[in-house]
């Protein structure tokens, strides 16, 4: 077994990046977004300081929009692991009851995400956050370092980025700024998927097919997950056999159509697949070359 | 020929899927690096490898129609390139200017490909993408032959110790697949890269653009090539990964402390493997102890090899911390603090000999001087040339101390024991990378002398607790006038002091320096020396420089113990110290006369939290002086 495969390398790899963004930061944070690439990095973080319990919290940024499912999902995998979950909503985007369909998806997730993240990085003062994006999800992502450096305002700037060579992170940071790690920099979608398969990692249900209730909104199957969905007169939620790709906020994110109930079954449908995953993420649609505008602005 | 993966799964059954994620799960991963200049049609190539390979989805290739109809260099057909453009700065000007990562998978291998610019003052991004990877794709215009860019791509790959190239040589449709043209350029490139060490070659004859050779053999357009395709040659190509056979290595990350019952070690291996039982030693201290136990989550290993993480405990308890190194004792690393190495340069400001650097190697970090180099090299030609100092994207030899003595491989033998950066200390930017070529033998040979009448001894027969105050300010703040002053009054106290200035330094023991950057640098590391032995010998040092560079200033902080050093910030406005101009300096500075001037053209970074500040517009010097003794009693730097 002198020759690792392409997982236990990837494994590896993921596991020295934590340890060392660990070693170098006084105060780290892993960003828990209750999605497949989440489950994968926890599951990853279990291992990497394994006897000892992962030494930093989850956070979990809430939009109070994420589907039903991923909220119980979150708190069952939290105690499971007894790690301390931190959970922030920003409460601006309450107090002003922000939500997609009065505002927009822009809007949305800026208030939500972009300055709902910033909010808690800064109230419980983290200098080094775990993500887990990966490099093949889009093209500005596919130029992000492993570990990012952020302004005091959280900005990204992508013309300053260190460069990073060998296995070596430039961890160090001046008063204010912080650091993004992304161990998951190098899987791509399969490795994901094959690595939940690998080690049997639990995920939440909904990317498994099962009858749903859903409406057709601008080409996406959205899914009614609770009564704040609002449906044209005459309106009804059909129900399908549908599955998702990719997590987010259950107004933004749309459902394939699938009868995919096992691992099994998603990885042959995702080998066939010709549609990228975040096709069913409304926000990446805005405009070409937005993500990098969310990222200069702060979005993880 | 190839399988790619969804043609496999297309007629996958339940079973077919369960063999399909066997063959997945044991398939190895290839990393390459792709070179070449603008036009060579690099992205263009990587576009195509995503595309062949079924890793585009319809999404994307709609996005692509779509741009390639908008802002396409191929009159509105797929623009392949527009793929791998990522950021938009990039694809308004059409260039590519940082590396970018790409994946692929096939049904033999998983690559990763990291896609650098070719431009001269990219080499920052194309030494990046090096490191990581094992094989080279040289890309070649057919129409245009070995070109100096050719010949700096090689050199660069072959210094970061890549060893197996493909030389791709593109656009032959251009050519009209012209089998001499083919066979002149491998001629002329063979008999170059053999002399930077690279044999193992492999020339490939290509269109990118229509796809020959790429994926699947040619024989209409190419029928006299019988080599590899592009992607079957990455798909075989056997990478001599003898990592695992080199001695064993592990830097310690992290202590892993759980409970006082537990203590491991826990690291990526970085050469060779380790076994239960096996005897290690600790470097730098040199102790040793036996492998007890490879623990991971999974259970505990019984072999570990290089590449894993994994975390070890021994039988013996061991102080170890972070950045020791764990190692087979039968060839275990040297340890050093003087070394020759290859200096690559990344930043903008120009490396400065003297100035300490943070020096990051495995998972130790320690404080790392330059000298001047030695030669730079240039990479177009290869000459070795005289250097003062190296600028954005050049290369070195350099020679360098470390603050404290660490274990280490040349990096020709292991790159993660001999590939380090280099950081600034105020931005935290990482300026430099560097490689190890060996240590130099005076460091090996030098030993601190351990003297019986040490600092103590020196500081007890005089009564006082030496440190060193220093004073910093523009020309004509008055600092000088005030360290007299403070003198007078520490002699009179009956202390034993010495008052270190500017203009009396540079007379003698500098008097080889100048005014630029470099040489302020220099000058104010021989003052910190200077004062540090005099520091030694019992003294209470005043110096007075302008000493410009908050780095130096800190240098001269790092290298006394903590209590030596008080900084005193003699703060004047630019405008009032020109105009009370002493020695008629800034009247020469203005007129151009004096280069370099601290203020005019050059620049003062003031103090951020100086032990003393002085306002020299609210204090006569009499009552600053008597503000500083003062201060000092108070802080206990005098007793």
């Amino acid at each position: 077994m002198t020759t690792l495969t392409h997982l236990q390398r990837l494994e590896a790899e993921s596991i020295d990046i934590m340890r060392e963004a660990v070693a170098e930061s006084e105060n780290p944070v892993m960003l828990y977004s209750v999605g497949k690439d989440s489950s994968v990095m926890l599951h990853l973080a279990a291992k990497a300081f394994y006897p000892s319990k992962p030494p930093f919290p989850l956070l979990h940024v809430d939009t109070t929009w994420k589907f039903r499912e991923m909220y119980a999902f979150r708190d069952e995998m939290a105690q499971k692991l007894g790690l301390d979950l931190i959970i922030h909503t920003n409460p601006e985007a309450v107090a002003m009851d922000i939500n997609p369909f009065s505002h927009g998806s822009a809007v949305h997730t800026d208030m939500w995400k972009t300055q709902g993240l910033k909010q808690a990085l800064d109230k419980y003062g983290f200098d080094a956050a775990f993500g887990g994006a990966r490099r093949d999800e889009e093209k500005s992502r596919a130029k992000e370092r492993v570990f990012s450096i952020r302004s005091a305002q959280h900005r990204w700037d992508p013309k300053k980025q260190r460069p990073e060579l060998w296995r070596l992170y430039n961890a160090r940071k001046n008063k204010g700024e912080s650091i993004r790690v992304f161990p998951l920099s190098n899987w791509t979608e399969l490795d994901i998927w094959q690595y939940i398969y690998q080690e049997n990692i639990p995920i939440v249900p909904l990317y498994f097919a099962a009858e749903r209730p859903v409406v057709a909104r601008d080409g996406a199957l959205i899914m009614v997950d609770d009564e704040r969905m609002p449906l044209a007169p005459g309106e009804q939620p059909i129900h399908k056999s549908v599955r998702f790709r990719t997590l987010g906020c259950y107004p933004l994110t749309g459902a394939v159509e699938s009868t995919a109930n096992t691992l099994h079954a998603i990885i042959q449908e995702m080998l066939l697949a010709t549609t990228s995953e975040r096709q069913g993420r409304v926000i990446d649609n805005d405009s070409s070359g937005s993500m990098e505008k969310k990222k200069q602005e702060g979005y993880f | 020929m190839t399988q790619i993966p969804d043609q496999a799964a297309q007629t996958a059954t339940a079973q077919d899927i369960d063999q399909y994620l066997k063959i997945h799960e044991h398939k190895d991963l290839l990393r390459f690096i792709t070179c070449g200049s603008v036009d060579d049609g690099k992205s263009t190539l990587i576009g195509r490898l995503l595309y062949e390979s079924k890793m585009l989805f319809e999404d994307q290739l709609a996005t692509l129609e779509a741009d390639s109809k908008k802002i396409g260099t191929q009159g509105g057909a797929l623009d392949f390139a527009l793929l791998v453009d990522g950021l938009a700065a990039e694809r308004e000007q059409g260039i590519t200017i940082d590396v970018a990562y790409r994946f692929f998978a096939t049904e033999k291998r998983k690559f990763i490909v990291a896609d650098t610019p070719g431009h001269e003052q990219y080499t920052r991004n194309m030494v990046t993408g090096a490191s990581t990877a094992a094989v080279a794709i040289i890309l070649i215009d057919a129409r245009k032959g070995v070109l100096i860019q050719t010949r700096r791509h090689s050199y660069l790959v072959a210094l970061l110790g890549i060893r197996k190239i493909v030389l791709a040589i593109n656009k032959l449709d251009m050519v009209d697949y012209d089998q001499s043209v083919f066979e002149q350029i491998e001629e002329e490139y063979r008999a170059f890269a053999h002399q930077i060490g690279l044999d193992d070659i492999t020339c490939i004859p290509l269109s990118a653009l229509q796809g020959d050779n790429v994926i699947a053999p040619s024989p209409i357009n190419t029928p006299w090539y019988h080599g590899p395709t592009l992607l079957g040659y990455l798909e075989t190509v056997t990478v001599d990964d003898d990592a695992a056979s080199r001695p064993f290595r592990m830097p310690v990350q992290w202590v892993n402390r759980p409970n006082l019952d537990f203590r491991g070690y826990s690291g990526r291996i970085v050469g060779g493997a380790v076994r239960p039982g096996d005897r290690l030693r600790i470097l730098p201290a040199g102790k040793e102890s036996t492998v007890a136990r490879i623990v991971t989550q999974d259970g505990d290993l019984d072999l570990a090899v290089a590449g894993q993480s994994v975390t070890l405990t021994l039988n013996d308890e061991i102080d170890i911390s972070r950045g020791d190194v764990l190692a087979t004792i039968d060839a275990p690393p040297l340890v050093a603090d003087q070394f020759e190495a290859h200096i690559i340069w990344m930043s903008e400001e120009p490396m400065l000999p003297g100035r300490p650097y943070l020096l990051k190697l495995g998972a130790t970090t320690v404080a790392a001087t330059l000298a001047a180099p030695k030669y730079q090299v240039n990479i177009n030609t290869l000459e070795q040339l005289a250097a003062k100092t190296l600028e954005l994207n050049e290369i070195g030899v350099c020679n360098l101390t470390v603050n404290r003595a660490i274990p280490f491989d040349p990096y020709a033998e292991n790159r993660d024991m001999g590939g380090f950066i280099l950081i600034d200390r105020i931005s935290n930017t990482t300026v430099g990378a560097g490689l190890l070529n060996f240590a130099l033998r005076r460091s090996q040979n030098i030993h601190w002398q351990a003297i019986e009448i040490n600092k103590q001894a020196h500081a007890a027969l005089k009564g006082q607790k030496p440190c060193v105050v220093w004073f910093t300010g523009l020309s004509g703040s008055g600092k000088s006038t005030i360290a007299n002053l403070v003198e007078k009054q520490l002699h009179a106290l009956g202390r034993h002091t010495y008052l270190l200035d500017g203009d009396n330094v540079r007379h003698g023991l500098n008097k080889d320096l100048g005014f630029t950057e470099a040489d302020r640098v220099e000058n104010i590391r021989r003052i910190a020396e200077v004062a540090k032995l005099m520091v030694d010998a019992g003294l209470i040092v005043l110096t007075s420089f302008i000493s410009p560079f908050r780095a130096e200033r800190r240098m001269a902080r790092d290298i006394l113990e903590t209590g030596e050093f008080c900084e005193v910030f003699v703060d004047t406005p630019l405008a009032v110290a020109e105009q009370r101009d002493p020695k008629g300096l800034y009247k020469k500075a203005r007129r151009g006369e004096l280069k370099n001037f601290t203020g005019i053209d050059s620049p003062y970074e003031a103090p951020e939290a100086p032990e003393i500040h002085i306002d020299t517009t609210q204090l006569t010097s009499e009552a600053a002086a008597e503000q500083i003794v003062a201060r000092l009693q108070s802080m206990g730097v005098l007793d």
